[in-house]
């Protein structure tokens, strides 16, 4: 290679690194900002501001979905594993929202520590499987066959991935 | 075969080689393009079972995944092209940049409609700010700039030379938009395809999935081949070799 082509391609090497590097820093001091939403966690430990809106998101706590009696309006917890937050909303629910579900809410908290969500996103993990097969998943860890549960599985959305999607 | 590699280069830097060379393949990647989108879309829509969670509205992901890839990979491909374009002064490297870049951009278009067609019945949203779904709006406009840098200069030199330092800038953006979704909290989901690791979706489910990827790489090589076969018929237009062309002489008859 010659030296003015060899030089050329040094600085292209340099500039694309050095701005990469630039973009990393960047992107690595805005990450709280970039973060879609708080973890039940970043609420329970005060670091979410009062009466400003904010998106928070978690697995919807089993058991935990308390419809009104007269209106649209539900109550729920969500969970990141560590803490819980207690949502509030008046709406229509998307159509994947259920318990166990990962959801994103965004509103204001509340004096009492409840977020009041003006909207409720509902997220889907990245396992795709046929109902049949998540049926005889659910069916396999329930009898705790541990052998039965890998002839269905079929080496795809084993049962600890299907949970991941709690792993915020 | 380190040799045989420069031969190829130096091969490929000549306008009338390509020109010749790929007159053979239009036919055949056509033809693999007609058959894997047929096989892939028949098999997707109508032979894989409905998803557990998302029923059928998962099967948009035949369209949004194969276009989301061959967006970024046209990104780099154009990255590359500018980068040799910078350092050897190559032409035909120029050429291959303006013609990528309008197709990787359309891709990326064909990204974000399908996203937000499958975000609004799945999430419950159209868009939503979050890394992911920002950073692949951002390459959006990346391809809009380099377009424009490409199209807009008058000095054909200066046009390509910006044109390729945009997208050696622009190319940083390509490992965000893949890691966002490990980064950071974002409502998309984490990949299903990966690379080190088994995919996370049914085989009846993934097959035509992987299909249709290969095919809309298929599909993009052609188009590509083809844009940059009118780059060189316009910018050698006035030498003899394009000039004797058969399809040239119809035209003139």
């Amino acid at each position: 290679m010659n030296p003015k082509r060899k030089k050329r391609l040094q600085l292209i090497i340099f500039l694309v690194i050095g701005f990469g590097a630039a973009v990393g820093l960047l992107m690595y001091s805005l990450s709280q900002n970039i973060n879609l939403f708080h973890t039940p966690s970043q609420i329970a430990a005060g670091e979410v501001p009062q009466g400003r809106t904010i998106r928070a998101g978690g697995l919807v706590v089993e058991g935990s979905v308390k419809r009104d009696n007269s209106g649209l309006g539900v109550t729920f917890e969500v969970t990141d594993g560590a803490a819980n937050a207690t949502i509030f909303y008046e709406g229509i629910l998307p159509d994947l929202f259920r318990e166990g579900q990962g959801i994103v809410a965004m509103g204001q908290l509340d004096a009492n520590g409840v977020l009041q969500a003006s909207e409720v996103l509902a997220k889907h993990d990245e396992n795709y499987m046929p109902p049949e097969v998540k049926e005889a998943l659910e069916q396999a860890h329930k009898d705790g066959k541990q052998s039965m549960q890998e002839a269905a599985n079929g080496g795809y959305g084993t049962d600890s991935e299907t949970n991941k999607a709690g792993a915020y | 075969m380190w040799q045989k590699l420069v031969r190829l280069y130096h091969r490929l830097g000549s306008p009338k080689w390509f020109y010749e060379i790929t007159s053979g393949w239009i036919f055949w990647l056509t033809l693999v393009s007609v058959i894997g989108c047929v096989a892939g879309l028949v098999m997707g829509l109508l032979f894989a079972p409905a998803d557990y969670q998302q029923g059928d509205s998962f099967r948009i992901i035949y369209i949004h995944v194969p276009a989301a890839i061959v967006a970024q990979s046209a990104f780099m491909m154009m990255a590359v092209s500018g980068a040799v374009y910078l350092v050897w002064k190559m032409k035909m490297a120029a050429w291959v940049a303006r013609a990528v870049a309008p197709l990787g951009a359309s891709f990326c278009l064909i990204a974000l409609f399908t996203g937000a067609i499958w975000g609004k019945p799945t999430w419950g949203t159209w868009w939503v700010w979050d890394a992911r779904l920002t950073s692949m709006l951002l390459l959006l406009f990346l391809y809009f700039g380099v377009m424009a840098l490409q199209r807009a200069i008058e000095s054909e030199e200066a046009s390509h030379k910006a044109g390729a330092i945009l997208s050696l800038v622009g190319v940083v953006n390509i490992p965000i938009i893949k890691y966002s979704v490990e980064w950071w909290n974002t409502l998309h989901q984490p990949a299903t395809l990966k690379l080190t690791e088994k995919p996370s979706m049914a085989p009846e489910m993934l097959w035509p999935l992987l299909i249709m990827i290969v095919t809309t790489y298929v599909f993009f090589a052609l188009m590509v081949i083809l844009r940059t076969r009118n780059e060189i018929l316009w910018h050698e237009r006035k030498r003899g070799w394009v000039q004797e062309l058969p399809e040239m002489l119809g035209g003139k008859r």
